[in-house]
């Protein structure tokens, strides 16, 4: 288990935790969310005992990483921003180094043998690190922090630089290890923690702006008013039309993906619901809609919406009160 | 602490620079050799240990560069500082694992006094006073450079910083006769390495030179720590 409780770090006059609290519970995948520079790995530098905070506790299975560190840190796995990888031993000799240097007792050869199999470098085991490519390099990297069983794994952006397939090894991997480990993951791509955890804490500027179980934010984080309509009609009348509708914003044509029929982007004000004024519409003029979905929301969108809370919705607001009174002087004017 | 003085001595000959010592070392001591006993047909060895003073300097910072700038850079530091290991097992690995390459070099130097002794006497208490003296001023040097090394990422800057550092712990007795003022001079006479080292070579083992360079070792190797430490909390 892990708790944090007002964690504090700052750089001189640069505060980049700004009192972070969580909570993660025994086999707990929690997933931390934040664009680059949030404090994601600030924070967990400081639960590994990298760097110390400022102010705050962490606890690791109960021990405070700065009372008794020794004890807190052989409960830990850690897999840094950048594995921390000797480039001129070979996959055996690493995992051997790190196998002594965290003084484990578990059977030596059959225990790093599992691990090999677990992350799939069984086949590199023999290689020079230097020569492995990224994808394998990370593998090494996770094949390190599991090396001795620790309880709490703390994986800081696992899957950067692997392709799609081995991110998906890597993600079945995580799901497997979150089973009996307590594991902790940063990232800062938002399908990636809604695929592996359990639990999503959203940071930015240090801060949490989140924290709630993968359903039910991204419940809450549903776009419904950007939506991606495959439409049945002359792709020039249908933007002018579909832009008519009140609280549309922008509506961009994407691809023609049967003929005549084409996908378009659609984006309206928060909170306002097109759909069905915009199948009216459509309807009216004998063109048909194919498919219509709502957008998933990007992560600045999340972002906005979180951080800035109550001052986006009057933002909004007042851009839709403007656009109204537009089409109310365009009326007029017809 | 055994894995990490495992894994730096393999590093030392992974990288060359273990060879690199060991080659300079060897050379320079074996021209000091020839030099001042050979060519003089003596069995005194005290010129090469006196010689091999100034050698040193420019030798153990190419030793110690690496040792904590290049975990630093390559970010392996991440994989030392968070292992459940204390600050001073590193840094004391790290240390032990420098001071047997470099007592590789100094048990050459009681080969050169074997190969004498088969053409005259040697004087053995003699010269094990000086390769004790000459190991415990390494172990002195090497904490320095270790020190030094701590503070930067860059080896080259270790490595200039290191020589820089013993050339003022070299020089500080001879900056002390210029100083007027009696009692700093005098701290700064006692403070000075050469002068420390000097009995060695003379033959006179006196246990307060002896203690001067283990303390010495052991301030630096503990400012190291310190260093270590700070920068966590910066």
């Amino acid at each position: 288990m892990i708790e944090v409780k007002n964690l504090v770090k700052s750089y001189g006059d640069k505060l980049a935790v700004a009192g972070i609290s969580f909570k993660a519970q025994d086999g707990e995948i929690l997933g931390f969310l934040g664009p680059n520079g949030a404090g994601k790995s600030t924070t967990m530098n400081i639960l590994t005992g990298y760097l110390s905070s400022t102010s705050g506790e962490a606890y690791i299975n109960g021990h405070d990483i700065l009372e008794d560190p020794i004890a807190a840190k052989k409960e830990i796995g850690y897999l840094p921003e950048f594995p921390p990888l000797y480039l001129d031993m070979t996959v055996k000799e690493y995992l051997y180094f790190v196998y002594e240097l965290r003084g484990c007792t578990l059977p030596r050869n059959t225990h790093l043998k599992e691990i090999c199999e677990l992350v799939k470098i069984d086949n590199v085991y023999d290689r020079r690190i230097n020569n492995l490519s990224k994808g394998y390099k990370q593998r090494v990297g996770l094949a390190q922090a599991l090396v001795g069983n620790p309880n709490v794994l703390i994986l800081d952006e696992p899957t950067v630089g692997l392709d799609p397939k081995q991110i998906i090894e890597i993600r079945t991997l995580i799901k497997k290890l979150g089973k009996n480990h307590t594991v902790i993951l940063s990232s800062h791509i938002l399908s990636e923690v809604q695929a592996v955890c359990d639990r999503i804490v959203v940071i930015n500027q240090g801060k949490i702006v989140a924290d709630d179980t993968a359903d039910n934010l991204s419940r809450e984080l549903t776009a419904d008013h950007k939506l991606i309509a495959r439409i049945d009609g002359p792709k020039d009348e249908v933007i002018k039309l579909v832009q008519t509708i009140p609280g549309v914003v922008s509506v961009v044509a994407d691809l023609q993906r049967e003929r005549g029929v084409w996908e378009y982007n659609i984006e309206a004000i928060e909170g306002t619901d097109i759909r069905r004024e915009l199948n009216r519409r459509l309807m009216s003029r004998n063109w048909y809609i194919l498919g219509l979905r709502s957008s998933e929301l990007s992560l600045e969108d999340i972002f906005l919406k979180l951080t800035m809370g109550e001052s986006v919705t009057e933002f909004l607001a007042d851009k839709a009160d403007d656009l109204e009174e537009r089409y109310k002087e365009e009326g007029d004017n017809s | 602490m055994t894995a990490i003085l495992k894994r730096e001595i393999r590093a030392y000959f992974d990288s060359l620079i273990g060879y690199i010592f060991l080659t300079a070392f060897f050379a320079g001591s074996g021209v000091l050799f020839s030099v001042s006993s050979l060519q003089y047909g003596s069995t005194d060895m005290s010129g090469m240990y006196s010689g091999l003073f100034y050698i040193l300097l420019v030798l153990i910072p190419i030793l110690t560069m690496r040792t904590l700038s290049e975990e630093k850079r390559q970010k392996t530091d991440q994989l030392l500082l968070t292992a459940p290991i204390s600050l001073s097992a590193l840094v004391l690995g790290k240390f032990f694992a420098a001071l047997i390459i470099y007592g590789i070099g100094v048990c050459m130097t009681v080969v050169y006094a074997v190969v004498a002794s088969f053409f005259g006497v040697v004087s053995w208490l003699t010269v094990l006073g000086n390769a004790v003296g000459l190991m415990l001023l390494g172990a002195a040097y090497i904490a320095v450079g270790i020190m030094v090394s701590s503070l930067t990422e860059n080896q080259v800057i270790a490595a200039i910083g290191g020589f820089a550092a013993m050339l003022v712990l070299f020089l500080i007795g001879s900056i002390a006769q210029i100083i007027p003022v009696d009692w700093i001079a005098s701290i700064f006479t006692e403070l000075s390495f050469s002068s420390r080292y000097a009995p060695f070579t003379y033959g006179v083992f006196d246990f307060s030179n002896v203690l001067f360079f283990i303390s010495a070792a052991i301030i630096f190797l503990f400012l190291t720590i310190r260093i270590l430490e700070r920068r966590r909390w910066s």
